[in-house]
């Protein structure tokens, strides 16, 4: 069954951004280039954090919208990348509406979420999950 | 290093000729790690002997370390400059965004020089740097509007750093604070007197880089073994729990809490503002610096009516730490959680050290307890203990400085007493008001010599703890060694540059198994030997600037109370700290 990474509970983020150093260590790098998630205040910390990452949709209009096929629909929801297909128009990154669609400036490639899960053991307070979802 | 590693670059900018430039120096950050290390070697180059803190020429240096951004909270940064408190080594550390920022944006350190005719912000993104017009923003009543009005005008949402300074920046208080991300601070020292001299409101960095390794496989396991014991171990709950305030309790049961100017260790109210309390009644929230799991930041929400309008509230947050319970709490009587929090709302609102304004308002309140102020110099203010309003009311003459009197504590509590009076309980050491430890001999000797002045420099203050928990006797040879030994090692922490909280995780094993993913072989020894090296360059710019083991001047308050070890000699002080001297001068 396909899965996806889902937000359990928001409020208990604290910020930490250990989850978006996790998801850039997935190619063993460190730092933030790479990484397919997203943490970032409501508007100052006091009011506590947003998580930004694909929510794999089950019609995608970031697929929808690239020109090459690079990115197309996953079984279930959500996108797969093609990479070698990418001609880094940046359609996509404009298309997603949450903004889950970060730019790798070196390889001048999007990075979305692969759905799988490297960063969950990484968030000290459960806030993500990966999760099965339902294919149609 | 690794490969393409950014950490070499320096980023110069010179406010005077609103330039800026890149150098490398790849040698300077193998030979003194970062952070710490590569700031006082920079501060000897950059700052000319003898200058005034507040000469365009005194540099205000950044830097990060080669673990920021690499392993979980390596999350701080470094400051160094000439301090306007002290006169000599200003060394102050922040987190928040701040470190990862730098260093994600391709820097390991930035050296900010001159002075700018009209107020300026810089704005660092990548490759990019912006001298940005802040004349809006300059006397603006609150620090948190300007981390507002910055956070609607620059990119980088989520990954950049805001760093400002409030009005007591701009009127060049002594202990004016650099403030980041509205609750951590580059506090001590004076640093935001310093940029306020060169008319720099702001900072903001950010960027977004990678770093590839060797030994990939070594990385990711390293990474894993540091983050489980963070995430895990013991040793990080209380940071993580209740916060360093949960400190408070214990040592006022152990009577080495600091009240009322250190006439008092041991406080009656202090029940209603500890960590306990402040969690149940108050905390609203809890953060974390970037890339640290731990999360200490604890963040009270302070629910208040308006006056005018019936079921009208306003909400604050207000970030609070052990040493400000202690500084605006104990040591000024305030026993209300409500009349502390608003304290601290106004040191934060105003850009203040907290430590330095309770202490100064600390003897302030005593020399007008035992007559030696009249209402002329306290500008009318009747400064009692425990009364918040008054207090509240004199940290906004601290910034305004109507008067001589307010003009000179806003110069620390050792000017103003050397004009006022009252010097014997001044709780200054070094220039520099003390944090909230009177455990006993060790600290003190630890706030005295320590190059940075700060509680986190030697930890006498635990020493104290172990000692007395030891049944050890309080030989000054053997003092000065423990807390050399501890420095020695904390230079090699504040070069990575882990947050101190986490000393017990990143034993020299780990640090030591960490550098082999960076492809360094650097065993415990040599690690030691660069931290020897750090702490002495510390000492030599210390002296070049007028410091003096020998001049050293101990308010005679500290041997009147009782602390764990009963009072405390005078005589074992002065022989630790000559042993200490001596143990410097042979490194
Ligand atoms: S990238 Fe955006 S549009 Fe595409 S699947 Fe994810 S959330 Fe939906
Ligand atoms: S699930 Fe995988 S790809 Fe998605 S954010 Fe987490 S680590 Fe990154
Ligand atoms: S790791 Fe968890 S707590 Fe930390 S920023 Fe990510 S989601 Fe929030």
């Amino acid at each position: 069954m396909a899965k996806r990474l889902s937000v359990i509970d928001v409020d208990l983020c604290v910020g930490c951004q250990c989850c978006m150093f996790a998801c850039n260590r997935r190619f063993a790098e460190a730092g933030l280039s790479r990484s397919a998630i997203h943490i970032k205040s409501v508007g100052g910390f006091e009011r506590g954090f947003v998580v930004t990452v694909c929510r794999a949709c089950s019609d995608p209009p970031c697929a929808r919208v690239c020109p090459t096929n690079a990115l197309v629909r996953r079984e279930g929801g959500g996108v797969t990348l093609h990479m070698n297909k990418c001609i880094g128009c940046q359609n996509c990154l404009k298309e997603c509406d949450i903004g889950a669609i970060f730019w790798d400036k070196n390889m001048n490639k999007p990075v979305i979420c692969v759905y799988c899960g490297y960063c969950v053991d990484f968030c000290p307070f459960d806030v993500i999950k990966l999760e099965s979802i339902r294919g149609e | 290093m690794i490969e393409n590693d950014t950490i070499k670059r320096i980023l110069y900018v010179d406010l005077s000729r609103r330039r800026f430039w890149v150098e490398e120096d790849e040698d300077l950050f193998k030979s003194y790690l970062g952070g710490a290390g590569v700031a006082i070697q920079l501060l000897h180059k950059e700052c000319p002997k003898g200058i005034d803190p507040f000469s365009p020429d005194n540099p205000a240096i950044f830097t990060v370390g080669q673990f920021n951004a690499i392993f979980p909270i390596a999350s701080k940064m470094v400051a160094m400059f000439k301090s306007p408190l002290t006169g000599n080594l200003g060394e102050s550390h922040g987190g928040g965004r701040s470190a990862i920022a730098m260093r994600m944006a391709g820097y390991g350190a930035l050296v900010i020089k001159g002075k700018s005719e009209t107020p300026v912000y810089i704005a660092i993104h990548d490759d990019d740097v912006h001298f940005r017009d802040a004349s809006v923003l300059w006397g603006m009543s609150s620090s948190y509007t300007v981390g507002r009005i910055i956070r609607e005008q620059e990119p980088g949402s989520g990954i950049r750093t805001i760093m400002r300074i409030g009005r007591a920046g701009e009127q060049l208080v002594s202990y004016a604070c650099l403030i980041t991300e509205t609750y951590r601070h580059f506090g001590r020292m004076g640093l935001g007197a310093v940029l306020g001299s060169k008319k720099v409101k702001a900072i903001v960095i950010s960027g977004k880089r990678s770093f590839k390794f060797k030994d990939q496989k070594l990385y990711r396991q390293t990474y894993k073994e540091i983050f489980k014991s963070l995430v895990e171990s013991p040793l990080m709950k209380k940071y993580h729990e209740l916060g360093t305030s949960m400190n408070i309790n214990p040592l006022n049961e152990r009577k080495v809490l600091p009240t009322k100017n250190l006439k008092d260790n041991h406080f009656d109210l202090a029940d209603e503002i500890s960590g306990e309390a402040f969690a149940v009644n108050y905390l609203g929230r809890r953060v974390a610096c970037s890339h640290c799991p731990v999360s200490c930041i604890h963040i009270a929400a302070l629910r208040e009516p308006y006056e005018s309008e019936p079921y009208f509230y306003k909400t604050n947050m207000i970030s609070y730490d052990y040493e400000l319970i202690y500084s605006l709490g104990s040591m000024l009587g305030v026993g209300s959680s409500r009349g502390l929090l608003k304290l601290m709302d106004e040191v934060e609102i105003q850009g203040l050290d907290a430590i330095s304004t309770g202490v100064a308002l600390a003897w302030a309140t005593e020399m007008k307890e035992r007559g030696y102020l009249s209402e002329k110099e306290t500008f009318g203010l009747n400064l009692k203990w425990g009364d918040y309003e008054n207090y509240i009311k004199a940290i906004k003459l601290i910034v305004e400085q109507p008067n001589d009197f307010f003009r000179f504590l806003a110069k620390g509590v050792i000017q103003a007493s050397s004009k006022y009076g009252g010097t014997e309980f001044a709780l200054a050491f070094g220039g520099n008001e003390m944090p909230g430890y009177h455990t006993g001999p060790i600290a003190y000797v630890g706030f005295i010599t320590g190059a940075r002045h700060s509680h986190l420099d030697s930890a006498g203050y635990s020493f104290d703890q172990k000692f007395k928990a030891a049944g050890k006797n309080l030989v000054p040879q053997e003092i000065a060694n423990s807390l050399i030994a501890e420095e020695k090692w904390r230079q090699i922490l504040s070069s990575l540059v882990i947050c101190f909280f986490a000393r017990k995780v990143y034993t020299p094993e780990i640090v030591s198994k960490a550098y082999l993913v960076l492809e360094y072989d650097l065993v415990y020894d040599d690690l030691l030997k660069i931290g020897e090296k750090i702490l002495k360059s510390k000492y030599d710019f210390k002296t070049r600037e007028g410091f003096r083991f020998d001049e050293l001047k101990i308010p005679h308050r500290i041997f009147e109370l009782e602390t764990l070890f009963g009072k405390i000699s005078k005589d074992v002080v002065k022989r630790s700290i000559k042993k200490f001297k001596d143990e410097i001068e042979n490194l």
